[in-house]
C-alpha cells in the first residue's frame, strides 16, 4: 500500500514487487547494522576519543596550530564530512547487492 | 504563480542550478555596487538599510512565488527537493544566529572551551545519517510526531512528541527573533521591540503563503548569502594578517600570536577580561591555567548533549523527509553537514583573527585614540551594559587587557569595523546573520505550527476537515505561533538566550531514544516507549527548571553539609537574590551548626571519587546548582541514558508488537516497497 497518495514520489509508490524472503532480509539487515555500528564506532572516536588526549596532543604544532586544538576545530570534523559520503556510498553498496533500492 | 502540478518535470526543479547561480552573481554585484556607492559618499546608515531590505525582500518574492494549495506541497514541498539543494537549505535552517553571530564570540571568549559548539553541532549528522533519516523518508508522512503515531499506537505517543517538540521549537524561536532583534536594532536604528515585529514580518512573508516549499526555496536563498558573508570576511583578514587569503589554514599563525600576547600581558600583571580565559588554545582548564577536571567532565558533557539534540530537533528530521527518495535522504545529510562545515570550520579561525586584531591593535593603547566605530557599538545591550564596554578600571586612560570588554554576541559583527574594513562588509554580514536567523526561525515555527494544525487539530480533532479548511488552519496557527514567539523576545529579551542550549537538551532526552529504538529495536513496545519519552522529558526539563530557578532548593536535596553552606552563602550575599530567598539563606548561615548533609546527599556525591562534586555556581544572577559538577547546559546528560534505559526494561515487561507491527518496522527498513502501516487508520490521505 501507498502512502502518499497525492504525490507519485519515485520509489515508494512503485507498484510493490514480490516480497523480500525473510532469509535475504535478516541477512540485509545485519549488514546494515555492521555498517551502523562501524560509523558509529567512527562518530565515537572522533568526536570523544581522540578529544580525551587533547592536553597532550597540544604540545605538538603543526603551522602554528596545536593538535589538540586543530582536531576539535578542525580534523573531526573532515572525519565526519568524509565519513558521511563514504557512508552514503556503503549503504547504496550493501542495497543493490541485496537488490532492495528502489526503483528509479 | 508556479505551483506544479503533480507528476511531469517541474521547470523549477530542472533549472535550480541556472537561476541559483544567477542569484549569487546579482547579491556579488549587489555588493560591488554598495561598495562604489559608498566610495562615492552614500551614508553608512543607507547601506545599512539598503541590505536589510534589499534582503528580506528577495526571500518575500521567493515566499510568495513558491505558493501553494496543495497539502504534500505546503508540509513536505512536494517531496521533490535534490539532496544538494535540501543539504543548503538544511545548512541554513541548522544555522542559527547563535551559529553565525554568537559562535565565533564564543570561541573568542571561550577558547579551546568553545569547540565544543563545533564539535556538538557537527557530529550530531553522523547519528542523523545512519540512525533515523532514511527510515523516516522511507516512512514518508509529514511529521515527527506522525512516526512516532504511527509506531506506538496512536495519539498518546503522538500527544507526547508534540509536547516536547513545542517545548524545545519554542524556546529556540524565541532565541532567533532575539537575534533578529540585535541586528535590526543595530543597522536600521530602531527600538528592540519594534526591532523584533520587523524581523517577524520577514520571516513570515517566507513562510505563511507557501509552507515547507516556500521555506525550502527561501532557505537556499539564504544559505548562499549567509556563507558568503560569513567566508568574505575571514578571508579578508587572514590576507591582510598573514598575506594569505585562506583563513581556515593560516590562522595557526595567528593562535601563536595570540599566545605570545597572552603571555606578554601576564607578564606585566595584567588579567583577562571577565569571562574571556587567558590561554586560548589549552584544552579542559580552570582559570589559573591548571588542568580541571570539572572543565573535561563539561566539554565532553556538552557535546554529546548537542550531538544527540541535533538527531532528535524536528526542524531538522522534517527536513529529510522532502528528498525524492531514500537513497538521496542519506546523500542529503552528507550535503547538510558538508555545507554546515563550510561556515563551522571557519568560525574558529575567524575568532582568532578578530581576537588578534583586538590585542594587538587596541590593548596597551591610549583610550582617548580609540577609532570611530567603537562608539556606535557602546550602545546599550538588551542585556543591561554596552556591547562594546571600555571600562578604566585603573584610570590611568590606557586600555589594558581586562579593561576592553566585547560581548560574544557582537564579536562577528563588529569585526569588519575592527579589521578596518570597509563598511559595506559590516552591511553584508549583517545581511548575513539576518539570513541565519530568519532561515531557522521559518523552519522552526514551521515545524510548530505543522506539529499544531497536523497532529493535533487534523490527526486528533478533525479526521475529515477538508484539505482547504486544513492549510487555512495551519496558516493561521502559524501566525499565532509567531506572534506569542516575538511578543516573549519582545519582553524577556536577552535573558531567554541561555535556553537555546536547553532546547537541545530537551529534545534529545525526550525523542531521540523513542524513534531510535522505533526503528532498531522491534521489541519496543507502545508503553515503553510513551514512558521513556515521559521519563526523558521529565527528568531534563525538570532538572534544568530546579537547578536554574532553585538552585539552593536543589543542593538542600543533593548537597552534603558543606556545599549546602557554601550555596547559601552565595545565595545571601547575591544582589539580585529576592528578599525571601536572601532571608532564608542567611538564617541558613547562621544556623551552620544544624546543618546536615541533604537526604540524597550519597548520590550527589557518588562520583566525588573522580573530582565531580554536587556543587553550585553564580550565574545570570542567579545561584545555579550542579549534579557531580556538570552545567545544566548539558542536562540531557541524565535525560538521554535514562529514557533508552526505561524503554529498554519497559518492553522486556509489556506484551511485544503485533505480527502488523513488526512487519511496519520491517517494510521502513527497506528502502524499495511500500510501507506497511500496522494501523491503516493513521495513513495520511489526500
Amino acid at each position: 500500500m501507498a502512502l502518499v497518495e497525492d504525490v507519485p514520489a519515485r520509489g515508494n509508490s512503485a507498484p510493490e514487487g514480490p516480497p523480500l524472503d525473510p532469509e535475504k532480509a535478516r541477512a540485509y539487515w545485519k549488514k546494515t547494522s555492521a555498517l551502523m555500528w562501524t560509523v558509529l564506532f567512527i562518530w565515537f572516536a572522533s568526536g570523544f576519543l581522540v578529544h580525551i588526549f587533547a592536553p597532550s596532543l597540544n604540545a605538538i604544532k603543526i603551522a602554528g596550530f596545536p593538535i589538540g586544538f586543530y582536531m576539535a576545530a578542525q580534523g573531526s570534523l573532515i572525519i565526519f564530512v568524509v565519513g558521511l559520503y563514504w557512508f552514503a556510498r556503503r549503504q547504496n553498496q550493501i542495497d543493490e547487492e541485496f537488490g532492495v533500492q528502489e526503483d528509479a | 504563480m508556479s505551483v506544479s502540478t503533480s507528476g511531469g518535470k517541474d521547470p523549477f526543479i530542472a533549472n535550480l542550478n541556472r537561476i541559483y547561480a544567477g542569484y549569487t552573481g546579482g547579491f556579488l554585484a549587489f555588493v560591488v555596487i554598495l561598495g562604489i556607492l559608498e566610495q562615492l559618499g552614500v551614508p553608512d546608515r543607507v547601506i545599512g538599510y539598503l541590505f536589510v531590505f534589499l534582503t528580506i525582500g528577495v526571500y518575500a518574492y521567493i515566499g510568495i512565488i513558491s505558493r501553494t494549495a496543495q497539502v504534500a506541497e505546503y508540509y513536505v514541498a512536494g517531496r521533490k527537493v535534490p539532496a544538494v539543494y535540501n543539504g543548503m537549505a538544511t545548512g541554513s535552517d541548522w544555522m542559527s544566529a547563535a551559529s553565525f553571530i554568537g559562535m565565533a564570540g564564543s570561541l573568542y571568549a571561550l577558547g579551546y572551551g568553545g569547540l565544543a559548539f563545533i564539535l556538538g553541532w557537527t557530529g550530531g549528522y553522523m547519528l542523523v545519517a545512519v540512525l533515523l533519516a532514511p527510515y523516516l523518508r522511507k516512512f514518508g508522512q509529514y511529521t515527527v510526531p506522525d512516526f512516532l503515531g504511527a509506531r506506538y499506537g496512536g495519539n498518546l505517543a503522538r500527544m507526547i512528541g508534540v509536547v516536547v517538540l513545542i517545548t524545545a521549537s519554542f524556546v529556540y524561536v524565541v532565541a532567533q527573533i532575539v537575534g533578529v532583534g540585535i541586528i535590526t536594532q543595530r543597522f536600521l536604528d530602531v527600538s528592540f521591540g519594534l526591532a523584533v515585529f520587523l524581523g517577524l514580518a520577514g520571516i513570515l512573508v517566507c513562510s505563511m503563503l507557501g509552507g515547507m516549499r516556500a521555506v525550502t526555496w527561501t532557505q537556499v536563498a539564504q544559505y548562499i548569502i549567509l556563507i558568503i558573508a560569513y567566508l568574505i570576511p575571514a578571508f579578508l583578514m587572514s590576507a591582510k594578517i598573514t598575506g594569505v587569503p585562506l583563513p581556515q589554514l593560516m590562522y595557526g599563525v595567528a593562535l601563536e600570536r595570540i599566545e605570545a600576547l597572552e603571555n606578554a600581558f601576564r607578564a606585566a600583571g595584567q588579567t583577562p577580561p571577565p569571562g574571556v580565559v587567558g590561554f586560548h588554545t589549552a584544552p579542559f582548564i580552570g582559570p589559573n591555567g591548571q588542568f580541571s577536571m570539572s572543565a573535561a567532565v563539561n566539554f565532553f558533557a556538552l557535546v554529546f548533549c548537542l550531538m544527540v539534540g541535533t538527531a532528535a530537533l524536528p526542524h531538522i528530521l522534517m527536513r529529510y523527509f522532502t528528498t525524492p527518495s531514500v537513497r538521496e535522504a542519506r546523500a542529503s545529510v552528507a550535503w547538510s553537514l558538508f555545507f554546515i562545515f563550510l561556515l563551522y570550520f571557519t568560525a574558529p579561525a575567524y575568532a582568532a583573527f578578530a581576537k588578534l586584531e583586538i590585542y594587538q591593535n587596541f590593548i596597551n593603547q591610549p583610550i582617548a585614540n580609540l577609532p570611530e566605530w567603537v562608539k556606535n557599538w557602546q550602545i546599550m545591550s538588551p542585556y543591561g551594559v554596552p556591547w562594546i564596554n571600555i571600562v578604566d578600571v585603573n584610570r590611568d586612560g590606557i586600555l589594558q587587557w581586562n579593561e576592553f570588554r566585547i560581548h560574544p554576541d557582537v564579536v562577528v559583527l563588529s569585526t569588519p569595523e575592527i579589521a578596518g574594513m570597509p563598511y559595506v562588509i559590516a552591511g553584508m554580514v549583517a545581511a548575513g546573520g539576518l539570513a541565519a536567523a530568519l532561515s531557522t526561525a521559518d523552519g522552526l515555527l514551521l515545524a510548530l505550527a505543522n506539529a499544531l494544525s497536523h497532529d493535533i487539530y487534523y490527526k486528533m480533532i478533525n479526521r475529515n476537515a477538508p484539505t482547504k479548511q486544513r492549510l487555512i488552519i495551519a496558516r493561521a496557527l502559524l501566525i499565532l505561533v509567531a506572534i506569542a514567539a516575538a511578543w516573549t523576545a519582545g519582553n524577556m529579551g536577552a535573558d531567554i538566550l541561555f535556553l537555546v542550549a536547553w532546547a537541545f537538551s530537551i529534545a534529545a532526552a525526550g525523542l531521540f531514544a523513542a524513534l531510535v529504538m522505533g526503528v532498531w529495536y522491534k521489541r519496543t513496545t507502545n508503553t515503553a516507549a510513551c514512558i521513556g519519552m515521559l521519563v526523558g522529558y521529565i527528568v531534563t526539563f525538570g532538572y534544568l527548571i530546579w537547578s536554574e530557578f532553585f538552585g539552593l532548593s536543589f543542593i538542600e536535596v543533593f548537597g552534603t553539609k558543606e556545599a549546602i553552606l557554601n550555596a547559601a552563602r552565595a545565595a545571601a550575599n547575591l544582589p539580585q537574590a529576592s528578599a525571601e530567598l536572601k532571608a532564608y539563606a542567611s538564617a541558613l548561615v547562621a544556623n551552620a551548626a544544624a546543618v546536615q548533609d541533604g537526604p540524597l546527599a550519597w548520590f550527589g556525591k557518588a562520583l566525588s571519587g573522580l573530582g565531580m562534586h554536587t556543587d553550585h555556581v553564580v550565574l545570570r544572577g542567579r545561584v545555579v546548582a550542579r549534579l557531580w559538577g556538570i552545567n545544566n547546559i548539558s542536562g540531557g546528560i541524565f535525560g538521554v541514558p535514562l529514557a533508552f534505559l526505561t524503554i529498554y526494561i519497559v518492553s522486556q515487561f509489556t506484551k511485544a508488537p503485533s505480527q502488523a507491527m513488526q512487519d511496519f518496522v520491517e517494510s521502513i527498513r527497506i528502502p524499495r516497497g511500500g510501507v506497511r502501516l500496522a494501523d491503516a487508520r493513521e495513513a495520511v490521505k489526500e
